[in-house]
């Protein structure tokens, strides 16, 4: 009974308290690096494209609205050769985010996407791709993996012994 | 012919102020609501969102009018009328001043009573005609709810009536001119109030409709206009509990005369519409059992006891 | 049956198979990488290590190999056991401290046995912080991608290479953690099985390269069941397409044909389907222009009904490339006098010839995959490595059959892989190759017999001869002959299952009858030997059955009567024929329809070409050449303007109002149809299941649910996602709609299992491992075999071949990259085709240089002169069907020039 009671005047208590509402297109709200919004494709640190088109994102994407195509450059360097994502179906999950394996993938405090025709919500790689790493700075997914690429061999990534000659019979 | 034209007027006043006070009371209870919840409301819509009402009503209109292919039709039309007009019968005997009131009945709170009971059956009907299970059960329980906590809330009144010795509403807030009834009768408040927010089944008594469990009870399958009566028909409700609180309990009319009598009712009125929006704002719903047991086990014995020691006093001390 | 206890509950199994095979056939699931149920186990992995106690009191037990531990009646084992579980968590995280962190661009993630056996064994964090050893790459071919530092060295790729396969060049070098997978150089894979390395690896070392050019993952390719087209056998795969392309083949389990593996050419000879040359639109000759312009669906039906107005003549021409339906459609549409097979004269003779002897001659007809039970094989004429690839593999296992009989009385069990391989070394049972040139299997040929068809022919009589004196007498012997006649008679005579294999490639009729008469002799000495024929192309047997008519006869009935159009059904007539001949047929009419998938001479002649779908987008029935119907299903939905032959013919025959007492609208009414007229037929119908088929009333959905980008794939052309196809022939529907549990055997398009994302998924749909599939059909044989063993022998006995001066006979040979029409489409095929050439041996070269001219059918042609000691003298192989080398026909005797 009492806490009825004390509810009820708490509440009015609340008539004046300060309002949390941010007035917004007036007021422009301050987001959180990792606020969940536009889907970004990031770069290496050395500039290359992040993306390594293992359709990981594309799996776990529960609106199923990411879809690519990899290819690979003349060195054996995988790549996407589009790389689409329907806005006007993104649910903004993040759950891409969580599966790419070389952080290429990566949402943005940017929620502003309104438009008047769908069709412009469809973003191709061109629209996704940034100049920068985007949240993480210094990972290199291809310095890291066993796959040789241009300018690095194998046995050359990290944590790799050089590669194993078998014809070397001392060892 | 002037009586005529007076009584047309009233009545036409009465229905046009009671709808757009239902109809503000929409923006009113949000804004309200977003006070209490550290929020704005609707604010954008003309001066402090108020023509938010206006856009409202709009797209209510142009909503589509969609009858369930599995219900009853003619049925599930009519029920949200019942609602609305049994209401607005109810503010017929209503004094919202001297002499502004569409009549002064000699059981004028006999018929607010039959009134505010028949909008139980726009419940039932509407619930009843939907055929969809989460109807019926609001309904059920909107049934139940109504008929039981409408048994003490006339007991709770009889207190009032004993004072005042009278059934007129009239003759009811002029038996206030000394001492509003709240003191003599203030469990009897507690109890109509408590009823009163039953009767319109309001949060935290909102169980025919409880949106978490039932999907909106009884009026899961309306939209458009239908819809809309419906919550027209609770706006109306609160305002009618709202006017009859004041009119029984707090003086009606009555006030220090530096305001005119109309005014002091409507500021009276308002407060507890206020306060049926702050219940709403500060306490969750009670399980079905738990509203039953509070109606029947602690609220009826309290109104019985309440009109048997007023009837015992009043028989000892004398009228 | 014996009753073993596995983990507190009895079970009562067979015990022919080792543990983990039980286990596996009971779907226990144990990880595993060295064992594969067609290879057995050498134990090297460790990975399927179990608890096996001695009695009940026993509660310590020892830890041992499943795949290396026999079934035994009153067994006790642990699969659950913690100590066991922790046994194999510790192995898998030692195995993955060299694996490199590259899952997300191999092509093998999300289908890979490496990643389903750690997560299955429970380790996911590496602990591990020293470097990992590397190793260089090799290039080992257009079909095959190297990508060592993946290995695990569980062995598996060198025992399927060179134990199953019998390749000779990749093996293992090295030892401990250094051991490298590869060739000794780099360079092409020489194994016509090389692409199951890719199904056989546990992990990506070994990753298809012509599907790593269009890569998509597993769960997002849109995968059919279907039936390779490369050769007659029929073999079970499975395509898999992604935005409007196909992009891989693989193989598709069936116990009654091609088991576990397929042929390279099947897998990768699929690129025409995506060719440029692919025909999309229908195409009419413009009256102004004299070209092909793209015209709309409504051009084509005005086209054929203008002609039906003026009650034309049609001709039709089939296709043994084509379904039984198509035929039969055309069939339909034309009548059936003026339907004549699309094959010439020779290959129609010997097609009928071998499905006579399949149907009459006492002889039973294995399937493919039996043929590895016998036990004595003789090959006449056939190079089976180039025209019917898979049955090499399955010969080079029947090879292993008598000696496994050795193993067997030691009481050695023959899935003891290592045991076995240590007790037989280099054993084979008695096979014999009797062709004109060398052959990939002669390295496990008891003996080889090289001469010209004919000679081969007369052999085999005497071999018939030599085991039943009643069959016909072949004179005029040599020594050496009669000496290899007797051994072969000998080792057939004492055989348990003996196999005769033949078939039409050496364009001979005598062959087929030496085969025959060897299975009748043997049949007299109480012996029911096994035949096996295959045949010119993938539905050869079913054309045959259709109609028995052929292209000859088409040309001279297209001469002598009167026709006004002709139509062409998947087919390019100037393979089949002498191209001046086929300039002359085609000049005989006012009107040439053409249904084809593909641009290629004859529909660059066409008035009219009506686009059809290839395989992969169309659905239909196949014969192969034991007389098993199969029916292909149609991967994804090509649009509107590409339908499969028979629903186009359908529509026309609609329009002018033929065949108006059927209702001819899916495939159900067609195959209905089909067999209302050839009621022999009536097991196409059993072949799969029809379109009514459902599972919980659901159709079986061709994309996995974990199918990705539906929202997406087609966004950049318009936002709104368009309505998904519908499939009114088959119990499948082209989206993930449906029932998503195991799929039906029949209906089998893609080894998924939860906790199996790998081809290993497998085990769990057979009834048990290497058995059938649950609700799984092999396909119906067809043939007819009322009149079985009334074939008497055949008497006629070519004449001994006599070398002659300055004519050569031409002997057809065969390669398995090159002489299909098709397959050559995909690149790495083509870079595998050789130049155009002609082998003669050495003796027959004097005064010849590298490039010979060669006038073959009254045309001349410039070779590449190529040398060899084998072929007799006097003998010229021609390789068939590569580009450039034209139609031939055979038998043919050709002149040489300098």
């Amino acid at each position: 009974m009492f806490s009825i009671l004390r509810s009820i005047w708490l509440t009015l208590l609340h008539t004046f308290s300060k309002r949390f509402t941010i007035q917004y297109p007036e007021e422009k709200p301050k987001l959180p690096a990792r606020w969940r919004g536009r889907i970004v494709l990031t770069r290496d640190p050395d500039g290359t494209e992040r993306c390594v088109a293992c359709n990981l994102c594309a799996a776990a994407c529960p609106a199923d609205c990411i879809s690519l195509q990899a290819t690979q450059d003349e060195h054996g360097r995988r790549y996407p050769a589009f790389f689409r994502i329907n806005f006007s179906r993104c649910i903004f999950c993040g759950f891409c985010e969580d599966a790419c394996p070389t952080y290429a993938i990566q949402l943005t405090p940017d929620f502003e996407l309104a438009e008047y025709d769908r069709q412009n919500l469809v973003f191709e790689k061109e629209d996704l791709l940034i100049d920068g790493p985007g949240k993480y700075h210094d990972y290199n997914f291809y310095r890291v993996s066993g796959l040789a690429i241009e300018g690095k061999d194998k046995g050359e990534a990290e944590h790799e012994d050089p590669p194993i000659d078998i014809h070397d019979l001392r060892a | 012919m002037n009586e005529v034209v007076k009584y047309l007027l009233i009545i036409g006043g009465v229905l046009g102020v009671m709808l757009s006070i239902a109809a503000f009371l929409i923006w009113y209870e949000r804004r309200m609501l977003s006070l209490w919840q550290d929020r704005y409301g609707p604010n954008r819509v003309g001066p402090f969102g108020l023509f938010q009402v206006l856009a409202d009503m709009i797209k209510i209109f142009f909503k589509e009018d969609w009858i369930a292919p599995f219900a009853d039709k003619w049925v599930f039309i009519i029920a949200p009328t019942f609602v609305v007009a049994a209401v607005l019968m109810g503010f017929a005997v209503v004094p919202f001043a001297p002499g502004i009131a569409v009549t002064d009945l000699n059981i004028g709170l006999l018929f607010f009573l039959a009134m505010s009971s028949l909008g139980a059956y726009s419940v039932f009907l509407g619930g009843l005609s939907s055929n969809n299970k989460y109807a019926l059960l609001g309904s059920l329980r909107g049934a139940a709810q109504m008929i039981s906590y409408e048994v003490f809330m006339s007991i709770a009144l009889m207190g009032v009536v004993l004072m005042s010795g009278s059934f007129s509403l009239v003759d009811i807030v002029n038996a206030q001119k000394n001492m509003w009834f709240v003191v003599p009768q203030f469990v009897g408040f507690v109890i109509f109030f408590i009823a009163g927010v039953a009767e319109t089944h309001r949060t935290p008594f909102d169980l025919p409709e409880s949106e978490s469990e039932l999907v909106a009870g009884f009026h899961s399958e309306y939209s458009g206009m239908k819809f809309g009566m419906f919550f027209v028909g609770e706006y109306l409700g609160i305002t009618l509990i709202s006017a009859m609180i004041v009119t029984f309990y707090f003086g009606g009319w009555l006030g220090p005369a530096f305001l005119p009598p109309i005014v002091w009712f409507f500021i009276k009125t308002f407060v507890f519409i206020t306060s049926f929006v702050l219940l709403r704002a500060a306490l969750p719903r009670p399980r079905y059992d738990q509203l039953m047991s509070l109606g029947w086990k602690i609220l009826l014995p309290l109104a019985l006891l309440n009109l048997l020691v007023t009837g015992a006093i009043i028989l000892t001390v004398g009228a | 049956m014996v009753k073993i206890n596995i983990d507190g509950k009895d079970y009562e199994v067979e015990p022919k198979d080792n543990l983990l095979q039980t286990l596996l056939s009971l779907k226990i699931d144990v990880p595993y990488f060295c064992w594969h149920p067609a290879m057995g186990s050498v134990g090297s992995c460790r990975q399927c290590a179990v608890k096996k106690y001695a009695d009940e009191k026993d509660t310590k037990g020892r830890i041992v190999m499943s795949c290396m531990e026999p079934v035994v009646d009153g067994m006790r084992i642990s699969v659950d056991d913690p100590e066991v579980k922790q046994f194999r968590a510790n192995l898998i995280e030692l195995t993955m401290t060299d694996h490199p962190h590259d899952c997300p661009v191999c092509d093998e993630g999300g289908e890979c046995h490496l990643q389903d056996v750690t997560l299955m064994s429970g380790h996911n964090y590496r602990r591990y912080e020293y470097n990992k050893r590397t190793h260089k790459n090799q290039y080992l071919g257009p079909f095959i991608n190297h990508e060592m530092n993946r290995c695990i060295a569980c062995y598996r790729c060198v025992r399927f290479y060179r134990d199953y396969a019998g390749g000779r060049d990749f093996n293992v070098f090295a030892s401990r953690n250094r051991v490298y997978f590869g060739r000794y150089e780099d360079g092409v894979l020489q194994n016509e099985f090389s692409g199951n390395l890719v199904e056989v690896c546990p992990t990506g070392v070994f990753t298809d390269k012509i599907f790593k050019e269009h890569y998509t993952r597993k769960w997002d390719l849109t995968t059919a069941p279907t039936i390779c087209q490369n050769c007659s056998l029929g073999c079970n795969i499975i395509a898999g397409e992604r935005y409007g392309t196909i992009r891989r083949i693989t193989s598709r389990y069936n116990e009654k044909v091609n088991g576990y593996f397929i042929c390279d050419r099947g897998r990768f000879g699929y690129e025409y389907v995506n060719s440029d040359l692919r025909l999309r639109e229908p195409l009419r000759r413009g009256q102004a222009s004299g070209q092909l312009e793209e015209v709309d669906q409504k051009t084509v039906f005005n086209y054929f009904e203008k002609l039906f107005k003026k009650n034309a003549r049609f001709l039709g021409i089939g296709s043994p490339r084509a379904s039984l339906e198509a035929n039969h459609a055309l069939q339909m549409m034309v009548g059936k006098d003026n339907f004549f097979a699309g094959v010439n004269e020779v290959d129609q003779r010997l097609t009928l010839k071998a499905l006579q002897i399949l149907r009459e001659s006492p002889a039973e007809v294995p399937s493919l995959r039996e043929t590895e039970n016998a036990d004595v094989v003789v090959v006449l004429g056939e190079d089976v490595t180039n025209t019917a690839p898979m049955l090499a593999l399955s010969l080079r296992q029947a090879s292993r059959k008598r000696p496994l009989e050795l193993p067997e009385k030691m009481h050695i069990p023959t899935w003891n892989e290592r045991a076995v391989d240590e007790l037989l070394q280099d054993e084979r049972g008695p096979f014999f190759v009797l062709t004109p040139t060398e052959t990939k299997l002669d390295d496990i040929a008891t003996a080889t017999y090289r001469q010209v068809p004919q000679n081969i022919a007369r052999l085999a009589q005497a071999v018939a001869h030599y085991i039943d004196p009643e069959a016909p007498e072949v004179s005029a012997l040599t020594d050496s002959e009669k000496a290899l006649a007797k051994q072969i008679g000998d080792e057939l005579l004492n055989a348990k299952q003996p196999l005769i294999v033949s078939g039409t490639s050496l364009q001979d009729e005598t062959l087929l009858e030496g085969a025959a008469n060897i299975a009748i002799a043997l049949k007299k000495r109480q012996k029911t030997p096994w035949i096996f024929l295959t045949l010119p192309e993938a539905n050869s047997a079913g054309l045959a059955l259709l109609d028995e008519k052929n292209l000859n006869m088409a040309f001279e009935k297209a001469l002598s009567e009167k026709y006004d159009a002709l139509i062409v059904l998947e087919n390019d007539l100037y393979r089949r024929l002498e191209t001046d001949k086929v300039d002359k047929l085609l000049d005989a009419f006012e009107h040439i329809i053409v249904l084809h998938y593909l641009q290629n001479p004859t529909t660059d002649k066409a008035n009219l070409i009506v686009p059809v779908g290839p395989f992969t987008e169309t659905d239909g029935t196949m014969v192969n050449n034991e007389g098993r119907a199969q029916r292909y299903f149609q991967v994804f939905y090509p649009g509107d303007t590409i339908k499969e032959s028979w629903r186009w013919l359908g529509q026309i025959m609609a329009k002018g109002n033929l065949q108006k007492e059927r209702t001819l609208n899916n495939l159900d009414d067609f195959i209905d149809a089909l067999i209302q007229d050839y009621p022999q037929l009536s097991a196409v119908k059993d072949a799969a299941p029809d379109a009514s088929f459902r599972i919980a009333g659901q159709k079986i959905p061709r994309q996995s649910h974990r199918y990705s980008g539906r929202t997406s794939m087609q966004a950049h052309i318009n936002v709104s996602e368009p309505k998904p196809p519908e499939d009114p022939d088959t119990p499948m529907s082209f989206t993930m709609e449906g029932y998503q549990g195991p799929q039906p055997g029949a209906v089998l398009s893609r080894y998924w299992y939860p906790g199996w994302n790998s081809v290993q998924a497998l085990n769990k749909f057979q009834i048990e491992v290497g058995g059938g599939l649950h609700d799984g059909k092999p396909g119906e044989r067809v043939l007819d075999l009322s009149a079985k063993e009334g074939m008497s022998y055949f008497t006629q006995i070519p004449e001994p071949f006599a070398a002659q001066e300055n004519n050569f006979l031409g002997v057809p040979l065969y390669h398995i990259f090159g002489s299909e029409e098709l397959s050559i489409h995909t690149k790495g095929v083509a870079e595998l085709t050789p130049k155009p050439y002609i082998l003669l041996n050495e003796a027959d070269t004097e005064g010849l240089g590298d490039q010979v001219k060669v006038q073959i059918n009254d045309r001349t042609v410039e070779l590449e002169l190529r040398k060899t000691t084998v072929l007799p003298k006097g003998a010229a192989g021609l390789p068939v069907g590569l580009p450039d080398m034209g139609a031939i026909k055979f038998p043919v005797w050709i002149k040489i020039s300098g």
